[in-house]
């Protein structure tokens, strides 16, 4: 708990960094871009869940727990990604998603 | 936590076990006999698919983190049984693309990796376990949509699955988070009794239901699933079309059921735009493919929509209904993913066009090929019509009229698409057919499995007597 700031800001400042995510996940068109992106909005629902425990529900520690977890998945899923784009750099010399356009109609 | 209590969950432990003795065969086994890990894989996994048939008991483990009843065990037997045809009809492509590059025990790893998660997610009781379940499920698919590294087309659907992936289940916890603040637990038990700011929770709930709707492929989300069918293996296209998808259906129902029940009314609203909509667009643009695998892709997209209207009911017959048509629809969808597979591997021919004359060629397979393209569609003495029927019926017990009317119109513009390959098969015929060829072993059993099931469940009525005598997630 933080002296002096309410739940509300903090949830403030959690959603409006999602939306920043969302936002730079839809016009980026690098792929490690589009990662970072991706980094942003799972950072926020981290900070959400400890900050919602805490403010809320302090003597429970699922928020907290859950936190853990979303921060092993996310960095999991980053190397997934990272690999699978690192192959189609090898095939294309490409990281751009407007050069990725094989499969469409 | 004692023996009983692990017999619990025997199944994930179990497939567990098998996971570390592939990794340690994997290990051991020298260079000139590594392709036995195929068949070590197949009995391991075929002797796991008999066991889970044998019921288990109702309980709890975890303060309620992983809960198992009758119902859920069978689901999770059905599944099983889908992985087990699906391995079947890969291990040709197996041979030919994986052993030379020494992959062949990774892909059995990964694909059981998939199914352990799917397991723990049907059977979650809080929303870690649940999306644990969810990420442990999709990952291992993701890595194996672009196992063909060698392929543009695989590593670009890979590509394509991974970041749509991640920012569903991005918003997805965005919406767990938003739950969690305003009911104070994560667990489903504790959630359902305590609602506080409605709005809130309603974001919640549209939020979830995107990043689980996004497994499902429904309508606004179904963008990835042509594009990753198209481009991954044909095998993790199967398994993607119909296990993946049918675990999420299933947490569907307990999402929607259980955890949001006091705002039924609201996503009453939102399922019945829901499924029109994805019935209607995947059946449109099921009219236009020319590629067997988006074509699939798109069918299944329509057939979701099938499944939610069912959902609507709200009652015991809906969730029987749905689990009945998993398992119809896991047996037509193996078969005719199947023969697209048997195909593109000795042809490397994917379009419809390429099928034309196939009946003088190679009877037995368009033979197969109509069957399941009969039950997608439900005609009747196949055994996807019962499916289809329960579905209306499940819809009509809560007065849905009107959109059982539409899914019947919708019915009647698949009919079109369905038929389209097995007219260029069996009516037409082409200068240069599909050689006839011998498809192997595995691929011939799974088919002669898929066929049997769809058959005698088209004339037998006992396996949805069995599944309705099982007591219920309500």
């Amino acid at each position: 708990m933080i002296e002096g700031v309410t739940l509300f800001e903090i949830m403030s400042l959690t959603t409006i960094l999602f939306f920043i995510g969302i936002y730079g996940f839809l016009t980026r068109t690098n792929l490690i871009a589009m990662l970072m992106s991706l980094e942003l909005m799972v950072n926020a629902e981290a900070i959400n869940f400890v900050a919602i425990n805490k403010y809320l529900s302090p003597t429970v520690m699922q928020g907290q727990i859950f936190s853990l977890f979303i921060i092993a998945l996310a960095a999991a899923e980053t190397a997934l990604a990272l690999a699978i784009i690192l192959h189609l750099y090898r095939l294309t010399k490409t990281v751009d998603v407007k050069e990725v356009k094989e499969l469409k109609y | 936590m004692d023996l009983d209590n692990f017999m619990l969950m025997r199944d994930e432990i179990l497939l567990t076990v098998i996971i570390l003795m592939m990794l340690v065969a994997e290990v051991l086994l020298s260079q000139k006999n590594k392709k036995y890990v195929i068949q070590l894989g197949l009995v391991l996994f075929a002797g796991y698919t008999f066991q889970s048939f044998i019921p288990n008991e109702t309980g709890e483990l975890f303060g309620g983190s992983y809960k198992t009843y009758p119902l859920v065990h069978l689901f999770k037997a059905i599944l099983a049984f889908g992985v087990m045809m699906i391995l079947l009809q890969s291990v040709t492509w197996i041979k030919e693309k994986l052993l030379p590059y020494d992959f062949a025990a990774e892909f059995f790893i990964l694909i059981f990796s998939s199914l352990i998660g799917l397991n723990f997610m049907v059977s979650a009781g809080d929303f870690l376990m649940f999306y644990l379940g969810l990420e442990l499920s999709t990952m291992p698919i993701i890595a194996l949509t672009a196992f063909e590294f060698w392929n543009h087309r695989s590593v670009e659907a890979g590509v394509k699955y991974i970041m749509l992936a991640s920012v569903s289940s991005a918003i997805l916890l965005f919406g767990v988070s938003l739950v969690y603040a305003t009911a104070g637990s994560i667990q489903f038990d504790v959630i359902t009794g305590a609602m506080h700011l409605p709005l809130l929770e309603i974001i919640g709930l549209i939020m979830i239901f995107i990043g689980v709707g996004f497994k499902i492929s429904l309508v606004p989300f179904h963008f990835w699933a042509a594009d990753v069918y198209e481009g991954a293996p044909t095998v993790i296209s199967n398994y993607l079309s119909v296990i993946s998808k049918g675990g999420a259906v299933y947490v569907l129902m307990t999402l929607l059921f259980i955890v949001f029940k006091a705002f039924q009314t609201e996503w009453n609203w939102i399922m019945y735009g829901i499924s029109i909509l994805t019935m209607l667009i995947g059946n449109l643009f099921a009219l236009r493919q020319q590629n067997m695998k988006r074509f699939l892709a798109f069918s299944s997209v329509a057939q979701a929509g099938f499944i939610l209207l069912a959902m609507l009911s709200n009652n015991e017959l809906g969730v029987k209904a749905i689990i009945y048509f998993l398992l119809i629809y896991i047996f037509s969808n193996v078969a005719a993913f199947g023969v697209v597979q048997v195909i593109s591997l000795k042809t490397g021919k994917e379009n419809i066009d390429d099928y034309t004359g196939l009946y003088r060629t190679n009877p037995k397979l368009s033979l197969v090929l109509m069957i399941a393209l009969f039950s997608l569609a439900g005609i009747p003495p196949v055994a996807g019509f019962f499916a289809k029927f329960f579905l209306y019926a499940a819809a009509a017990s809560k007065g849905y009229y009107l959109l059982i009317f539409i899914a019947v119109l919708n019915v009647t513009i698949s009919l079109y698409y369905y038929l389209l390959p097995v007219r260029a098969a069996f009516l037409r015929t082409s200068e240069n057919p599909i050689p006839y060829f011998k498809s192997d072993i595995y691929s011939k059993m799974a088919f002669v499995i898929a066929m049997v099931g769809l058959l005698v469940l088209g004339l037998y009525s006992g396996v949805f007597e069995y599944i309705s005598g099982m007591s219920n997630i309500l």
